[in-house]
């Protein structure tokens, strides 16, 4: 080896934490472009010069839409990518989101109940119902996957998304005999189109959560390890569970009582922040979160330019994406990598 | 020290436990053997209050393990099961330093720093352990697995088959190890093991179990003898001094 190799890959390791520093920066200055460019992104012009001449449409809409789109997505894309890590720690899967596992299924099962047998609840009302049921469906996953003895990790989405199926032709069935197709499809449908101040709000109950997963990421990891891991280590594996649980199935709740179905995000974003990073909570849930905001920032504005000025829902540009991305998971996996 | 009392498990039809009485006083190494399906690993698992129990009560100094708090127990007692499939993709060093989950609820200290390179230099994984779990040998992995309980530090350490994909440096590595802990550390371990022959050149202890029952308990000395081997496994054994070491063979 010449002598100078070793001296430069010491100066590149020597410091951790200002690499660390720099790889957070360039992500966040990453996000902020998506997110600049998600707030001029329109029907209706604004732009910089406008809203600093004090024109007073341009102003109205940044406020009143482009500003509350951005933190809705931003919020759901965290939210759902967080979700979706903790779900693989209980799962113990690589394949289970809450799209895959039934939970997205429930909580929209849970809105039609709403309202169907009590029309004038508040919002805040259809969330907590919703996600009382995202609760029940997920924990039925749970039970389900501790009852059968799995041959193949495959099983276990294929399990989830089952299930979600039988839940979902219940929804669909009691949505057309009530004639409720139209409000069931906004809601299965991720589309940030409808975000107004004032509609979103319920997302920073979502953030709220996220947050509070981040706290309690030490566990998730011990949970993740298995319960007999999880028992030595002194760990309340069924507590534990439980907060996950609730964490998934209030964020899920949110999202879809507000923007419709998120899918897939929960799945990309950890399976690949799991491949760079590793599952060590403490340090991955960070790059999750703004991995996941970023990627449904990216997803929402390819849908806002594809047929401008029309948009294609943000749920049918990450289907086409995690799809993709999910067929790739598993011929990798088939190729025994993973 | 564990006392172990009545101890029975039942699964479906057939029991597994039947009704075990054992004392394990503190200190020194004791090790388990027995033919398949004796009930060793449950009684272990069961020890551990990885599962429960049907009847009877375990009391480590005094606690029972059902009733005590899952983190009180976690700082007194360890325990390593053998097949751990591991899902989570975790850098060796991160898996020891959760090791010192008990005492530092994920807050590492400086000492907690100390006792996970410790535990790491212990088993020879200083170069390992920027490593991915994923990324290591089955021995590699079982090792890393057993720098985590050592780095538990606990006064109780019980291992299910840790010679389980060790080549045969490394089993005599690790057989040392754990007699070091047992005699410089004053700790007390407890080892299902496979081989009878290292269960003869490392314990202090054997406890001999079949069919669900403790058949035999004493020295090594005392059980690896040919008539108490041959009443366990069923099978015909000749034991040989070698080096002062009692060695049974029973290949033809």
């Amino acid at each position: 080896m010449g002598p100078g190799g070793p001296p430069a890959a010491r100066r590149f390791t020597a410091c951790p934490v200002i690499m660390l520093l720099l790889k957070f920066l360039v992500a966040f200055l990453v996000l902020a472009l998506l997110a600049a460019t998600s707030l001029f992104v329109g029907v209706s012009d604004v732009s910089l010069a406008a809203i600093w001449s004090g024109d007073r449409t341009a102003v109205l809409v940044l406020m009143e839409s482009r500003i509350p789109r951005l933190l809705a997505l931003i919020f759901a894309g965290a939210g759902m990518a967080v979700s979706g890590t903790i779900m693989q720690m209980l799962a113990r899967n690589r394949f289970v989101e809450p799209s895959t596992a039934g939970t997205v299924e429930w909580a929209s099962l849970g809105m039609l109940c709403v309202l169907l047998l009590a029309p004038g609840l508040p919002v805040y009302v259809r969330m907590l119902v919703s996600t009382g049921f995202a609760l029940a469906g997920t924990a039925i996953f749970l039970l389900v996957l501790r009852k059968i003895p799995l041959r193949s990790p495959l099983m276990v989405p294929l399990i989830g998304i089952m299930l979600g199926g039988v839940v979902d032709a219940g929804t669909t069935f009691f949505a057309y005999r009530y004639d409720m197709l139209q409000s069931l499809a906004s809601w299965t449908t991720g589309d940030f189109s409808a975000v107004l101040r004032g509609r979103y709000e319920l997302l920073w109950v979502s953030l709220f959560l996220t947050l509070l997963a981040y706290v309690a990421a030490d566990r998730f990891t011990v949970i993740g390890m298995g319960e007999e891991f999880a028992t030595n280590l002194g760990l309340n594996y069924r507590r534990v569970t439980a907060f996950g649980l609730v964490i998934i199935s209030v964020v899920t709740a949110c999202v879809v009582v507000t923007v419709g179905m998120v899918p897939f995000v929960g799945l990309i974003v950890p399976n690949i922040v799991s491949m760079t990073t590793g599952d060590s909570l403490r340090k991955s849930l960070p790059w999750v979160a703004l991995c996941g905001s970023g990627l449904v920032l990216a997803c929402d504005i390819i849908g806002r330019l594809v047929i401008a000025p029309f948009e294609i829902p943000v749920g049918t540009v990450l289907g086409a994406v995690g799809s993709a991305f999910f067929l790739y998971l598993v011929l990798r996996r088939q190729a025994g990598v993973a | 020290m564990i006392r172990i009392d009545n101890v029975s498990k039942r699964y479906g039809g057939t029991l597994v436990v039947d009704g075990v009485d054992l004392t394990l006083a503190g200190g020194g190494l004791t090790s388990i053997i027995g033919p398949n399906g004796a009930g060793k690993s449950t009684l272990l698992s069961m020890i551990s209050r990885l599962i429960g129990m049907d009847a009877g009560t375990v009391t480590v100094d005094g606690l029972d393990v059902t009733r005590t708090p899952g983190d009180v127990l976690a700082r007194r007692l360890s325990i390593l099961r053998q097949d751990n499939a591991m899902t989570a993709r975790l850098t060796v060093r991160d898996l020891v330093a959760f090791g010192r989950y008990p005492h530092n609820k994920g807050r590492l200290t400086v000492d907690d720093g100390r006792h996970i390179d410790r535990a790491l230099a212990y088993l020879e994984l200083d170069g390992l352990k920027g490593r991915f779990l994923d990324e290591l040998s089955g021995g590699q992995r079982q090792r890393a697995f057993v720098a985590m309980v050592l780095c538990q530090d606990t006064d109780y350490m019980l291992f299910d088959e840790p010679l389980n994909n060790l080549d045969i440096k490394h089993a005599v590595t690790m057989m040392r190890l754990l007699r070091r802990a047992a005699e410089d550390l004053g700790k007390t371990v407890v080892v299902v093991l496979h081989d009878i022959n290292f269960a003869s050149c490392h314990s202090d202890r054997i406890i001999a179990m079949k069919n669900g029952r403790v058949a035999e308990q004493g020295s090594p000395e005392e059980i690896v003898r040919a008539e108490v081997l041959e009443a366990i496994y069923g099978t015909a054994f000749a034991i040989h001094m070698i080096d002062g070491q009692r060695i049974a063979t029973y290949f033809r």
